[in-house]
């Protein structure tokens, strides 16, 4: 901790992990609004209106926090990145002043009519705002993925005069790196947005009050849900690993724990990286099942942490594979538990079947952790560099402010978003307890 | 191609000083000037509904300001470390006080997030002022372009200075001024009854605050900061920023007088839009004067990115900003006309 660098890396990290968290359901959860409001208009019931109107106030205070969340993560790149805001404003801030301009904006303002509008707008401007805000907020996902890309694969710039110049915006759209990525991350919304339905939905239908809600959102949820666990694995997953494989074959070597250049290179499901002597510690694997997967060959050779120099690994390898095998783990049992509660779904059982609602219940922290350990792949991954190739972490630092004053704010963060943290976690189950509006007793059945 | 992005990167700012001036302004005076929680609930959703879209101003001109002078970004920001951390802070608390302060109806709840939102409200529309301040009185730039400024040193102008002084201080005070009378003045164009007739009393005394501190202010500019009335003298053209401030405050007072609260609102606008083009205007070509070596000073042309991302950044700037303006007009359209909130007639449902 006496480290400058340290600081504002654990400062970024931790601002950054604890913002996502809000992002993540908004995302997803802005879809299934969306379509909550069409069939609200399309089948003329109320019923649909309603629950809308319950997912609005979880979105609105989930919104706020992202919001909040998320200026202190702009602000840091210039506050505590100023090297690295210096050396490339001119490239990676076209897209964040993007982000900005043509996503924020429209976010804000549909927001704003969406919660503050509904008897004082038309409902076809009420439906349009919540169309319009889901938009924005996938809009805003295209630009910040792409500011990731491009550091994660660096593109469309020359070197001028010591610092990067734009050289082609369009080549930080045609990234290769963009495409899976994105998508990756919004289906990891999408599941996101799912189970934190699928859970509230479950959870009501257990303690038997709001069953009617509680089913209309598991027939929503549950096969949105499935549809997007199964495309986290194939085509994003996949697409994203072999552009790992591809662009960042040390750290695929690391994520995998591969320390040994392999022909025919074995898959590890579970182990422990041990630094010292360089393997991993009590390995479960599937032979060969790693080198198929990264070149669809069996006997294809892939490279080991040996094949690289150690100053480019990176620096924390057992994290790094913690958190990938953390996440893909986390995806397969959610393919799993979402493929099982369609099925039943679809032979009308889920409903009465107990265990499976409790399952599904229970399942509510999950999708973060993976979401999380994902964005942790991702940036371990990247290490030791900032932007891949071109700066290093350590030398993009702010060279002027010190560690002291660092740490008043790194303290001063994890103290405010403890409190915020607490306060949001009471608010949403005051909102889940008090449920949605009660239905007219007409309404009955399904 | 530099100095035209120092215009548009300048006229967001003054967009957001402008309209989330008012916001503000009203959270400044939110404790003081409404009476019960039905005067509270009624106060609250004349911003409810643009409060965040106004703050977006403040976002999309940082992130402007990143791509077309990181130089400037990268400086200021991290010499202003602490400042900026306090004010994200602040930012915080009032965003969430707003959201959180909805969703739960209890007698002890909502009067503890009134007064986190009135607190960080006000010191906020400081913060911003001394801010300001700082940026006009010059940074102990190094050889390197960097500079670290602690909260305070002392209130003296002599280095090493520290973020609030006397001079910053000053321009802290007249912010505070400045956007009390603008969020008083919206408040009575949203309000009616004896709530828009308080307002209307606020904005007249902050008006006579205002008037002070921006005399005083002016002439402590003036010898706080050289560069200002030198370039005002060479380029007379630039005159005409000064006069627009002058006017927008004496006929806000004039239209004050007149009950003609929009215009009076739009005279403030004027106003706060006139100072700050007086400002900028004076400072240029500099964007962050050095108060240490004047030769360290850091010029628009210094700190801007090359000529051809900032070119190819206007094909998506230009269609952006005419799509913000629509998007605006729209939203303020839809809640155009005097805000009533009734007992138990929530802006949003409550849990209760």
């Amino acid at each position: 901790m006496d480290s400058a660098l340290t600081v504002h890396r654990l400062t970024f990290a931790f601002t950054s992990i604890y913002h996502y968290l809000f992002p993540q359901l908004t995302m997803g959860l802005a879809l299934y609004i969306v379509v909550l409001k069409t069939l609200e208009t399309r089948r003329a019931d109320p019923h649909y209106g309603r629950a809308a109107r319950f997912w609005a106030r979880i979105f609105g205070l989930n919104f706020v926090m992202g919001v909040v969340t998320g200026i202190p993560l702009e602000f840091q790149f210039g506050t505590s990145w100023a090297t690295f805001s210096r050396f490339s404003g001119a490239v990676v801030g076209q897209t964040l002043a993007m982000e900005g301009v043509l996503s924020f904006f429209l976010e804000s303002v549909f927001l704003g009519i969406f919660l503050y509008g509904e008897g004082r707008v038309s409902r076809r401007v009420h439906t349009l705002s919540a169309w319009m805000l889901c938009l924005g907020t996938w809009l805003s996902g295209v630009f910040i993925v792409a500011t990731n890309a491009w550091m994660q694969y660096p593109v469309g710039f020359q070197v001028d005069g010591g610092n990067l110049q734009l050289e082609s915006l369009g080549a930080l759209f045609t990234n290769p790196w963009l495409p899976w990525q994105y998508l990756h991350t919004m289906a990891g919304s999408v599941v996101t947005a799912s189970f934190v339905m699928a859970s509230v939905g479950a959870f009501y239908l257990l303690a038997g009050r709001a069953e009617r809600f509680g089913r209309t959102v598991l027939r929503l949820a549950v096969p949105g849900g499935l549809a997007a666990a199964v495309a986290m694995a194939f085509p994003t997953g996949d697409g994203q690993g072999k552009n790992v494989a591809r662009y960042q074959p040390v750290t695929l070597a690391a994520m995998e724990g591969l320390f040994e250049t392999k022909q025919g290179a074995a898959l590890a499901l579970v182990g422990q990286p041990d630094m010292e002597r360089l393997r991993l510690d009590n390995p479960i694997e599937v032979p060969r099942l790693l080198s198929f997967l990264t070149y669809n060959r069996w006997k294809a050779e892939v490279k080991g942490l040996d094949a690289f120099p150690r100053e480019t690994w990176p620096q924390n390898v057992p994290l790094l594979y913690y958190g990938y095998h953390i996440m893909v783990g986390l995806g397969t049992i959610f393919i799993g538990v979402l493929g099982l509660s369609a099925l039943l779904l679809w032979k009308d059982r889920l409903f009465a079947m107990r265990p499976a609602l409790w399952l599904l219940m229970l399942m509510l922290p999950f999708p973060y952790i993976a979401n999380t350990t994902g964005w942790m792949t991702a940036e371990l991954g990247r290490q030791p560099w900032l932007v891949y190739g071109v700066l290093r972490t350590a030398a993009g630092v702010s060279p002027n402010v010190s560690a002291g004053n660092g740490l008043f704010v790194l303290l001063g963060f994890l103290g405010m978003y403890a409190l915020l943290g607490i306060l949001a976690l009471f608010l949403l189950a005051r909102e889940i307890e008090h449920g949605p509006e009660p239905t007219e007793a007409a309404e009955g059945g399904r | 191609m530099a100095t035209l992005w120092f215009g548009l990167v300048a006229f967001m700012f003054v967009t957001y000083v402008v309209l989330d001036g008012f916001d503000l302004g009203v959270g400044a005076v939110h404790l003081l000037l409404a009476r019960g929680e039905t005067e509270r609930k009624t106060l609250l959703a004349t911003i409810g509904p643009v409060w965040d879209g106004n703050e977006v101003w403040l976002i999309g001109a940082g992130a402007t300001l990143f791509m077309a002078f990181p130089a400037l970004y990268a400086a200021s920001f991290s010499g202003f470390f602490l400042p900026l951390m306090i004010v994200l802070w602040l930012l915080m608390g009032r965003g969430i006080a707003l959201e959180f302060r909805n969703h739960l109806d209890h007698p002890v709840w909502r009067p503890f997030w009134d007064v986190v939102f009135s607190v960080s409200s006000a010191l906020l529309a400081v913060s911003l002022g001394v801010a300001l301040g700082n940026v006009i009185r010059g940074v102990p730039l190094d050889a390197s372009g960097q500079f670290f400024v602690p909260l305070w040193t002392g209130l003296r102008l002599t280095p090493p200075t520290g973020f609030i002084d006397w001079y910053t201080l000053l321009a802290g005070l007249l912010a505070l001024a400045a956007l009390t009378m603008h969020g008083s003045l919206w408040a009575a164009v949203k309000t009616s009854g004896d709530l828009a007739e308080r307002a209307r009393g606020f904005a007249r005394k902050a008006w006579a605050a205002t008037a002070l501190l921006a005399g005083a202010g002016t002439i402590a500019t003036f010898s706080v900061q050289p560069l200002i009335p030198a370039r005002l003298s060479a380029h007379a053209e630039g005159l005409v920023f000064p006069v627009l401030a002058l006017a927008g405050l004496v006929l806000a007072r004039w239209l004050m007088e007149k009950d003609a609260d929009v215009r009076a609102f739009l005279s403030s606008c004027l106003f706060l839009a006139g100072l700050l083009a007086s400002t900028a205007f004076g400072l240029f070509p500099y964007v962050l004067p050095s108060n240490a070596d004047p030769a360290r000073s850091l010029t628009v042309f210094a700190a801007a990115s090359a000529d051809h991302g900032l070119r190819v950044a206007l094909w998506w700037w230009i269609p952006g900003m005419l799509l913000v303006t629509g998007t605006f007009v729209f939203l303020y359209r839809n809640f155009a006309g005097r805000v009533e909130a009734k007992d138990g007639d929530p802006a949003r449902p409550a849990v209760r």
